[in-house]
């Protein structure tokens, strides 16, 4: 005869206790009740407030002004705007011009910040003091102060556009901006195009293929001579196909300014200088940091196992390091686009600008045209915050596996 | 037996000399192995000196070599005038020091400004050196205190009550507020679908209102009696000394054990009547100077020093509540903490300045650099919270659960052993939050606040002053100002993190 092990008793009310408060047991509930009276309280406060304010003011809630005209212009746009659009395509370029500054800043302050980190890291004294006389000077500066250095000092000292700065004779610059030749397509833009495409999809498709091969069969294919040929070969055939793709138009000066090509604002200028410099400051000590991460034992083991310098480089320190690297980076680039709301001070039309600021003075509707512009950002954080959780899970598998 | 030293193999005579090792240390060893020991490091050392030598001389020049000294106006900054291609205008800079410093504070109360500094580096220093003793006194002065202080100090007026009338006007506003709320519920109860529901709600808020109003009748009959009297101040001040007192005294242990408690509280509260009457805040105190007078390095310096002290306790607030387990406080603040990381500080600026005032009851005018205080409090806040709860992270289990074993409520367990060592953990973040925050309050320049960099572009646009050196002169004396407050921080910091780390150091 055996003895059965009893069951465990019903947790069902333990389990509840738990679930509504918490550790505190039922104490927790109660004050969760009382948090939640507080809240409460507060948003009641706030809600019967601004009605009776917005009353007061007579300005109606709701988000029916951004259908309204905005009638105002826009010194840098994407798409299409005129003075006679709505204030909801307002929202979009200044989201459109807020992306475009993170990008062109975002591309330029890695490749600095790399530069940095590679001459912090260099065996040559001198060039490992001025990467560190970089790093401090630009962290302990505060951004707005560069982003105006550069606006009102050094933009502004630039000479008119008779006397532009020229650059090989193709781009100018000047105090009204940066002057540069336009593409501007021709007949084979089309097939060139989708000649392009076909060939990067071509290439990464072979790219998967050669490792599947390595990893399944142990088989190593020596892919570039191909996507080579693929992604400069085919788009080259296909030019003398069809015809050059597009010319550029180069800019002239005539009379006091320039005809032809394209101009690129002092604002947009000076905050992608002074955005990428700071933030490069700050990628630069991440990836130092980074490569530092990786022990030297790994580059020693490397080079036993009879791999080149370049070689173990590129297998073992590069991907360790990148695993220290890129959660931190990540954060710079959402810093660098939230940063990015400081052109404002510069008049550089970015969401915060046209639409925080001028399209709020012009109607007035504070609370849902900073709620709308505070989503933008929170919903980019979030987005990017998502993307990084998915990374470190992947990290954590391969490294758990 | 054989002469070993006739044998073949033992050598005679003296071996040459051989030549002295390369030298690999000083000067000449730095240059060999660190400078030119290869070819490509000679072509990178020559790059950094060109790089170096065309950056450096012609600072160098600009700041000191070129410079003008003297001047009144902007015809002693050009170029005709002097003879040379000037540099820097340095006394553009002397012209509008005050200005840069004090913004428009009137002369004659500068000094006001001059002492709240001097107080601030007198309880400040003491603070950032470790080997000091009395850091708690010290903490405790410079957060709680000093604050006080310098608002009336800078802002200058006086108070009309004291704990209780302040007390008794609080309540009575929460009071009122609760009351219009049920009335409201009331009201809606006659037209909504849920209207039972409604209107048992609004008469259980509605009866809660008068439930306080009886429970605090006491407090607002003994205000309205002592504001009839003539030194309502100190009659009010005396009763909020015996009061707290009490409790204090009580709470401390009461006869066994309260007596320190109760003559630390006497003392702090006879510390306050002697600030109240040294700077005579029961007679109106000193003028009031309007904080849109306020301006320069003064603006930059209140905000970065209200929004350390105001953010440290936000911060560690929602550091506990994200890691309580108590699920709607845990919800709340991982929400609270996520959004105002997520959004750019100028949108909390302009939250601040443009939403902030609807929120607000109507006949309720917030001061324009309160605002903005508010804002930064809060962003700073998130922030901090983030860093407080690496530090509660770091601590082991094992701590709280040593104290649970003795008996140690969650309040004490909290405040006397995870939070002194969580907080000593994160001093290095916490200073580096404190520098990203000082390079941050240049942002209340956009909000028409004139900060340290907000003067500085309110002096380019002077024509008595505008010469082609003007504003690098001005970025030149801002910058230089700038990186000697973040410099010093982020040298501080490494300091204590060298310190606190010094068991692992090998």
């Amino acid at each position: 005869m055996s003895t059965e092990a009893r069951k465990p008793p019903l947790q069902i009310a333990l389990k509840i206790r738990r679930l509504l408060g918490g550790k505190a047991g039922w104490n927790g509930v109660a004050v969760q009740f009382a948090f939640a009276a507080v809240l409460g309280w507060i948003a009641y406060e706030i809600i019967s407030n601004a009605r009776a304010n917005l009353e007061n003011q007579h300005i109606a809630a709701g988000f029916g002004f951004l259908r309204n005209n905005a009638g105002f212009d826009v010194n840098q746009t994407l798409i299409s705007y005129t003075g006679s659009d709505t204030f909801f395509r307002v929202f979009v370029v200044g989201i459109l011009n807020t992306l475009v500054v993170s990008v062109v800043g975002i591309v330029f302050a890695t490749v600095i910040g790399f530069i940095i980190a590679l001459c912090r890291l260099s065996p040559n004294w001198l060039l490992s003091r001025i990467g560190e006389i970089y790093v401090e000077l630009i962290r302990n500066l505060p951004l707005l102060f560069q982003i105006l250095f550069w606006y009102l000092a050094v933009l502004a000292a630039l000479p008119n556009p008779r006397q532009s700065i020229s650059l090989f004779g193709v781009a100018f610059i000047n105090n009204r901006g940066l002057i540069v030749p336009s593409p501007v397509g021709e007949s084979g833009l089309g097939p060139f195009l989708a000649m392009l495409a076909l060939g990067i999809v071509a290439s990464l498709a072979l790219r998967f293929y050669a490792r599947r091969a390595l990893f399944q069969r142990g088989q190593v294919i020596r892919i570039w001579p191909y996507v080579l040929t693929f992604i400069v070969g085919l788009p080259l055939v296909t030019m003398l196909v069809f015809g050059v793709p597009f010319i550029f138009e180069f800019p002239q000066l005539k009379g006091f300014n320039f005809a032809g090509g394209s101009r690129v604002i002092p604002e947009f200028v000076a905050l992608t200088l002074a955005l990428s410099t700071y933030t490069a400051a700050f990628i630069a000590e991440i990836v130092r940091a980074g490569i530092l991460s990786v022990h030297s034992g790994q580059m020693e083991a490397g080079s036993s196992l009879g791999l080149s310098r370049g070689t173990t480089l590129r297998l073992i320190v590069v991907p360790q390091a990148m695993r220290v690297i890129v959660p931190p980076l990540t954060n710079q680039y959402l810093n660098l686009t939230k940063n990015s709301s400081l052109a404002v001070a510069i008049g550089y039309p970015d969401l915060v600008s046209v639409f925080a600021g001028t399209s709020l003075s012009q109607t007035g509707q504070a609370i849902e045209i900073i709620a709308m512009t505070m989503g933008v950002y929170l919903l980019i954080s979030l987005i990017t915050s998502g993307v990084m959780s998915i990374y470190g899970w992947r990290i954590s598998r391969s490294l758990g596996a | 037996m054989t002469d070993i030293t006739a044998s073949s193999f033992v050598r005679a005579d003296i071996v040459a000399e051989r030549p002295a090792p390369v030298k690999t240390t000083g000067f000449i060893g730095l240059l060999r192995t660190r400078l030119f020991n290869s070819p490509t490091n000679i072509l990178l050392t020559i790059l950094g000196a060109l790089l170096l030598w065309f950056t450096i001389i012609p600072s160098v020049r600009f700041l000191i070599v070129d410079a003008v000294w003297t001047g009144t106006d902007r015809t002693a900054c050009l170029a005709e005038n002097a003879g040379f291609t000037v540099g820097a205008c340095w006394p553009y800079i002397q012209a509008k020091l005050p200005q840069l410093i004090y913004g428009f504070y009137p002369e004659a109360e500068r000094w006001r400004v001059n002492l709240a500094l001097i107080l601030a580096v007198v309880l400040l220093l003491p603070l950032l050196i470790p080997r000091l003793p009395a850091k708690g006194l010290n903490a405790g002065l410079f957060f709680f205190a000093f604050p006080v202080v310098a608002f009336f100090l800078l802002h200058g007026g006086g108070i009309k009550g004291f704990g209780l009338s302040w007390t008794a006007s609080a309540l009575e506003l929460f009071d009122d507020s609760i009351s219009s709320a049920g009335q409201v519920l009331l009201s809606l109860s006659k037209t909504s679908a849920i209207a039972p529901l409604l209107w048992v709600v609004g008469n259980l808020v509605v009866l809660v209102g008068t439930a306080i109003h009886w429970l605090i009748f006491p407090l607002t009959w003994l205000r309205d009696h002592i504001q009839g009297t003539g030194q309502s101040i100190w009659v009010d001040f005396a009763i909020t000394t015996a009061f707290v007192s009490l409790i204090v005294f009580f709470l401390g242990g009461g006869v066994r054990g309260g007596g320190r408690a109760l003559a630390s509280s006497i003392a702090t509260f006879i510390a306050i009547a002697i600030v109240i009457k040294l700077m005579d805040l029961d007679h109106g105190g000193l003028p009031i100077v309007a904080t849109n007078l306020w301006g320069g390095l003064l603006v930059t310096l209140v905000v970065s020093v209200t929004g350390i002290v105001t953010s440290l306790p936000i911060g560690i607030a929602l550091a506990l509540g994200r890691r309580a387990s108590i699920p709607l406080i845990r919800i709340f603040s991982i929400a609270f903490i996520e959004f105002w990381r997520g959004v750019p500080l100028i949108t909390v600026l302009f939250f601040a300045t443009y939403m902030l005032p609807l929120f607000l009851p109507g006949n309720f005018s917030v001061d324009g650099l309160v605002r903005a205080l508010v804002g930064i409090a809060l962003f700073t806040g998130a922030y901090q919270a983030e860093n407080v709860r690496g530090g509660l992270a770091a601590i082991p289990r094992g701590q709280g659960e040593a104290a649970a074993a003795l008996g140690l409520s969650w309040w004490k367990t909290t405040s006397l052993i995870v939070l002194p060592q969580a907080l000593r953990h994160v001093i290095p973040n916490l200073v580096n939050s404190f520098i990203s925050l000082f390079k941050d309050t240049s942002l209340v320049s956009i909000v028409a606040l004139f900060d340290l960099l907000g003067s500085l572009r309110a002096s380019f646009s002077d024509p008595k002053w505008s010469t082609p050196s003007t504003a690098f002169t001005g970025f030149a004396f801002a910058g230089i100002i700038y990186f000697l407050f973040c410099f010093g921080m982020s040298r501080y910091s490494l300091f204590v993190e060298r310190r606190l780390n010094a068991h692992r150091r090998n």
